[in-house]
């Protein structure tokens, strides 16, 4: 029983950290540029799970006051989120603008190709 | 304008991002150019007499909208940031004027109001860090000088500054996920976001036996040393310097690595204090040995480089190892040498990435074999190459020699002695890939490509010799430099200020 508790206790940091390390390890192991921007992209949204997951209580609502309500979920940490989720919008779009013009400029987004292509210089 | 006086810490950081919108606006090159200049010499203006202030009546907290901390955003202006203040932005308006030919030349005509925008958007960001006292504002305004960085090194005309800047791009985002990923475990364990309010609450009695606290110290020690281009964490940087605009190289070399060193000394010693810092996880020790290891190794791959602007990047390496090598002593000698390297380096770097500027602007290369002889054409400019460059070595009479200086008896103070021979040997470095720019300018024939080849403008050779002469001026006047570096040193390792 023990082991169930402690695993539905630690469930949602799990799957968080999955995702984080996921993300890294495409951005790391990936040669593609937009495949890379994909890891990246997985890897800055996982860190939005880490911190709505603990702000977010289950019955808990907006914090309006008001007597028919007790129990709030913490709103603070879903502003910073929202405020990060425009910077990573933000990154992506400028991410994805550079590799268009990369495109342009080598005929490639394949990491080794572009490299290949530099040491023809 | 005595209205406004309460207002400065909230002005140093709308003035440039009303002035980035306006010059988004503009379509000529020229007109952007001024609205930039006049945004860059207001800045300088504030932040002086926020030190001014800071210096009569200590620490100035500004309540951001009229909510009070640790709810609302504070800027917190004490000693060590209006110190980074007056840096980052004197730098930005010395190197201003050289801006208007130089990136006429390399940038393409439309796009010139672009670039100014970004470059004060970036200004606003850098500045917006080291003012803030907020740490997740710290993250926004990291990402918006990051995100205006990648645009001005993408600016770059030669197609590898696309490259450049996606890498860089990766990177950065990667270090600022990072940060966020630690300030996001320090709110679960302290419930504030607020510098000061955090390291209240963050007690030694929690902090020793609490993991996530140390996950979070390492997090954020990652995430800034990605920033900060910390030894083997830089590979973005020698590129990234290198195709960039060289009025953007010039500005970023300056002031960007340094504000990231800013927020690691912030999170050392006045969120975590040094208790937690360096006893808990042996944060000194590797970093440390990777100072030395990015003094010795960056400094041989700036002796086999071609390209010089890129042989100028690695010496950044070099030098950046020195800062953190002053921050891992963690004495007052040490972290004062670190703070006045922090700020002699980026003086001298300053002159060093204009000179190939205007090297660039006249011979249109910058590679090492194309400046043969360049010496004799241009006298004054190559002369302040010869200046600064003695500044890196760390000769004495320059600013070099006084951080380096401070780091020795730092090193002293700790009894690691064996330190202070490190530090004379990749000074000697220096001696080489300084000395062999110097060789092949000074005692050479000219080359063809040389020899039509004159001093630039007095708009371009201005700053050039300025910044050249402030690394003298710092080398014999310590009072401003070390003065107050050594007094914000003092107050960093008394805990919480």
């Amino acid at each position: 029983m023990e082991v169930v508790k402690v695993f539905a206790g630690y469930y949602n940091y799990g799957v968080t950290i999955f995702l984080m390390v996921a993300g890294l390890y495409i951005v790391i192991a990936r040669g593609n540029l937009i495949k890379k921007l994909v890891g990246l992209s997985l890897f800055q949204t996982s860190v939005y799970l880490l911190y709505i997951e603990p702000a977010k209580i289950i019955g808990g609502t907006a914090p309006i006051i008001d007597p028919a309500f007790k129990l709030y979920s913490n709103p603070l940490p879903h502003v910073l989120i929202l405020t990060a989720i425009v910077v990573g919008v933000a990154t992506l779009a400028l991410g994805l603008a550079l590799v268009v013009r990369i495109h342009e400029a080598y005929g490639t987004i394949e990491e080794e190709e572009i490299f290949a292509r530099e040491g023809e210089e | 304008m005595r209205a406004l006086m309460p207002h400065l810490p909230a002005l140093q950081v709308v003035v440039p991002l009303i002035g980035a919108l306006l010059t988004a606006l503009m379509r000529r090159g020229t007109t952007a150019w001024a609205l930039a200049l006049l945004v860059s010499l207001i800045m300088p203006a504030i932040a002086i007499s926020l030190l001014l202030q800071v210096l009569g009546s200590g620490p100035i907290s500004y309540h951001l909208g009229g909510w009070a901390p640790p709810w609302g955003i504070e800027y917190r202006v004490d000693l060590l940031n209006a110190f980074i203040l007056v840096l980052v932005s004197g730098v930005a308006a010395a190197m201003m004027p050289f801006a208007r030919r130089s990136v006429a030349a390399e940038v393409d005509a439309d796009k010139q109001a672009w670039f100014y925008s970004m470059y004060l958007l970036c200004l606003t960001g850098l500045l917006g860090i080291t003012i803030t006292g907020d740490a997740f504002n710290i993250f926004v305004f990291m990402e918006i000088s990051a995100l205006s960085t990648y645009v001005l090194i993408a600016l770059g005309k030669d197609r590898r500054a696309l490259v450049a800047a996606y890498q860089y791009l990766i990177m950065g985002t990667i270090g600022a996920t990072f940060y966020v990923v630690g300030v996001g475990l320090l709110y679960l364990v302290t419930g504030s976001l607020n510098i000061l309010d955090i390291a209240q609450r963050l007690g030694p009695a929690v902090a020793e036996s609490s993991r996530p606290v140390l996950a979070a110290l390492a997090f954020l020690t990652v995430g800034i040393s990605l920033k900060l281009a910390l030894f083997p964490l830089h590979v973005w940087l020698p590129n990234a310097y290198a195709y960039a605009p060289s009025f953007a190289s010039a500005f970023l070399a300056a002031t960007a690595t340094k504000v990231a060193v800013y927020v690691l000394l912030r999170l050392f010693f006045s969120v975590f204090g040094v208790a937690i810092s360096f006893k808990s996880l042996p944060i000194s020790e590797v970093m440390l040995a990777l100072s030395v290891a990015a003094m010795f190794i960056a400094s041989l791959l700036a002796i086999f480089e071609q390209n010089v602007k890129r042989m100028l990047a690695y010496s950044s390496l070099g030098q950046i190892g020195y800062i953190t090598l002053g921050i891992s002593l963690a004495n007052e000698a040490g972290l004062t040498g670190g703070i006045v390297h922090l700020f002699n380096h980026a003086v001298m770097k300053a002159a060093l990435f204009l000179v190939l500027g205007a090297v660039l602007f006249r011979i249109g290369s910058v590679r090492l074999a194309d400046l043969a002889g360049i010496g004799r054409q241009m006298p004054l400019t190559m002369g302040a190459f010869v200046v600064a460059g003695l500044a890196i070595i760390g000769a004495p009479g320059t600013a070099g020699f006084i951080s380096k200086w401070y780091l020795a008896v730092g090193a002293f103070e700790k009894g690691w002695w064996p330190l202070v021979f490190l530090i004379l040997a990749s000074s000697m470095l220096a001696v080489v890939y300084i000395g062999r720019v110097v060789e092949v300018a000074w005692f050479r024939e000219p080359s063809v490509r040389v020899q039509q080849a004159t001093d630039p403008p007095l708009s371009m050779l201005m700053p050039v010799l300025i910044l050249a002469g402030a690394t003298i001026y710092f080398g014999f006047d310590t009072d401003v430099s070390a003065g107050i570096a050594s007094q914000a040193a003092h107050a960093l390792l008394g805990g919480i200020k």
